[in-house]
């Protein structure tokens, strides 16, 4: 039940994205989601929905594991295109009872959800293509200038990396606690809210006595192991650029170009385009609704 | 007629099903266990003892394959498995680390009460199971977190045992304590059996934990049931159950040893006093 939230878990495969340092692939991800942000139209939409699809062909993870990770935002996604759909003012394309949609909800509609799907979709490819050791040691290193200003730049990619690492381990034991207390009768199913609430009293608090003995027991095999914090402290696989890398590099900036590009100037085109998607559909409702 | 408590029918199982690493854990097994009777399963790390017990109180659902209480099958559609959770208690394994409540005596009230026993029923079952783990009167009232390791875990026991189970599963109940508290433990359980006449399937990965206590022996490999006899048949397949990683008793080995040097012994004896009486003929020098 609660296995289902990909977070962390990386996707075994040896494929040429899987390969790429870390930095690489934060920074290409970071520069997808910006420009995704940036733009807003459907020629840019296209374009990053291509980029990803060839990403997810090259990376040779399976698309349902791609896919899973919408599973839990599906709610927000729902719920965005519902409130846009319904609640942005502008020129009414056809009603329903008192509902107005209008041809600027549909718009602000689509590139919502379209955006929300293409965002979670990068950035779970990433974490599927590496390790979440690896991926925190490419945060440590992209933030390293911040070291400058004071911030603890170390200290809070080895907190992360161990929070990634312990992630599935509390929930295996949340699992088999809930197991344990149901095998003394637990109910955590029936009642109301409130009561539903109270009968997890029993899971949590052995969840807690369990992650506090198993930090304290980290800390004292840390210690036991002379860690005294990041100062001097060298890296088992130092990460290394390599040529394909600056392959990488360069079909980011290619890619980032098109965007700039069909952001730009093709925004102009895109409305009419647009306006005859949505003209289209919106007749049909039209006729629909006239027949019943 | 024998009375059959419970039955485990075809019982497969494998986890991580549609993630790519799926694996059997459980591998049509089978098997009954009949009122009254004390049952060891053995089996090494890994080999689907606690993916099998857990299907016994139907905490989880078998693949394929089910299981019947008293003639019923738990998986069917409107079976109240909360109740069949009262009367089939499983103690998991290191059960001291599901203990919340803030005394003793609240935290082994919490399965009567949930399984609907009135208040009254409740506070008399669960006293009464303090008593029957050997607790004294002083822990009743204090946090079950400051108790000594052993003691939790009798607290844990003692939490299933006021469900006033018709069978008891414990699921490696001996597991990380030291030799005394291991004896101490062990022996309580046997007098379970012996005074209260519940139904019991011990698991263990030890021999030594279950070779006198068990009437028969279960001993499972890589998900599969493959002994399933009386203790003495069991260790005398030593050679495969070296196979499979685990070891008969030290006597049995003395006792093959013994007889291989030619003295006149039977190797299948279970007791340790048997075994002890039988060394000791053969130090005062009787050959065959
Ligand atoms: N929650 C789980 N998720 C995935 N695999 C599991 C889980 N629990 C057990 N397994 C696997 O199933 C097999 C049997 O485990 P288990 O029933 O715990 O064996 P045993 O109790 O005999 O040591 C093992 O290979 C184990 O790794
Ligand atoms: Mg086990």
């Amino acid at each position: 039940m609660i296995r289902d939230i990909t977070l962390g878990q990386y996707y075994a495969a040896d494929s040429v994205i899987h390969r790429l340092d870390p930095r690489t692939k934060l920074v290409g991800t970071l520069a997808y989601l910006i420009a995704l942000f940036i733009f807003n139209n459907p020629y840019v939409f296209a374009l990053a929905a291509f980029f990803l699809i060839t990403l997810i062909l090259l990376s040779h993870v399976p698309f349902r594991f791609i896919l899973k990770g919408l599973k839990p935002i599906l709610f927000l996604l729902l719920f965005t295109v519902i409130i846009n759909m319904l609640f942005v003012k502008g020129t009414p394309l056809f009603s329903i009872w008192k509902i107005t949609v209008t041809e600027e909800g549909v718009k602000q509609a689509v590139s919502m959800g379209g955006r929300l799907i293409l965002l979670i979709l990068g950035s779970n490819l990433m974490t599927l293509t590496t390790t979440p050791t690896r991926l925190t040691a490419g945060m440590e290193h992209l933030m390293r200038p911040l070291k400058l200003i004071g911030v603890p730049v170390h200290e809070i990619a080895m907190m992360m990396s161990i929070a990634l690492r312990f992630i599935p381990i509390l929930m295996e034991e949340t699992d088999r606690i809930m197991k344990a207390q149901l095998a003394r009768g637990a109910d955590f199913e029936s009642g109301n809210l409130f009561k539903k609430i109270r009968s997890f009293v029993p899971v949590l608090v052995p969840l807690f006595v369990s992650a506090f003995r198993r930090a304290n027991d980290l800390a004292m095999a840390m210690e036991a192991r002379c860690y005294h914090g990041g100062k001097g402290r060298t890296q088992y696989r130092p990460l290394r650029y390599t040529r394909r890398d600056a392959v990488a590099y360069l079909i980011l900036i290619l890619y980032l170009a098109a965007v700039f590009a069909a952001g730009k100037w093709l925004s102009e085109l895109a409305t009419p385009w647009f306006k005859e998607m949505i003209g289209y559909a919106g007749s049909v409702s039209v006729s629909m609704s006239e027949v019943y | 007629m024998e009375e059959y408590k419970l039955i485990a029918d075809h019982l497969t199982y494998s986890y991580g099903k549609g993630s790519g690493r799926e694996r059997k854990a459980l591998d049509d097994v089978s098997f009954v266990l009949r009122k009254g009777e004390f049952v060891g399963l053995i089996g090494h790390t890994g080999s689907g003892k606690s993916t099998l017990v857990q299907q016994l109180n139907a905490l989880l659902k078998p693949d394929s394959g089910t299981v019947f209480f008293e003639g019923a099958d738990i998986f069917e559609k409107d079976y109240d498995r909360k109740a069949l959770r009262g009367k089939v208690g499983l103690v998991f394994q290191y059960p001291e680390h599901q203990l919340f409540e803030e005394t003793v005596f609240a935290e082994v009230c919490y399965g009567p009460k949930n399984i609907g026993m009135d208040r009254k029923a409740t506070e008399l079952a669960a006293y009464a199971a303090i008593k029957r783990v050997g607790l004294e009167d002083e822990v009743f009232d204090q946090p079950p977190f400051d108790l000594s390791g052993g003691q939790k875990r009798r607290v844990a026991i003692a939490s299933v045992l006021a469900m006033k189970p018709e069978i008891l599963i414990l699921d490696e109940p001996a597991a990380g304590l030291d030799p005394a508290g291991r004896m101490d433990l062990l022996s309580m359980i046997r007098e379970l059996k012996e005074k209260e006449g519940i139904t019991i399937l011990m698991v263990s990965h030890s021999m030594e934990d279950v070779a006198e206590m068990a009437d028969r022996l279960m001993v499972m490999d890589r998900g599969k049931l493959v002994f399933d006899d009386s203790p003495a048949k069991v260790f005398s397949h030593v050679e495969e159950l070296e196979e499979m990683g685990l070891a008969a008793p030290e006597m049995t080995y003395i006792l093959r040893d013994l007889k291989a040097a030619g003295f006149d012994v039977d190797p299948s004896l279970i007791t340790l006093k048997d075994a002890r009486d039988t060394i000791l003929r053969c130090m005062t020098g009787e050959k065959a």
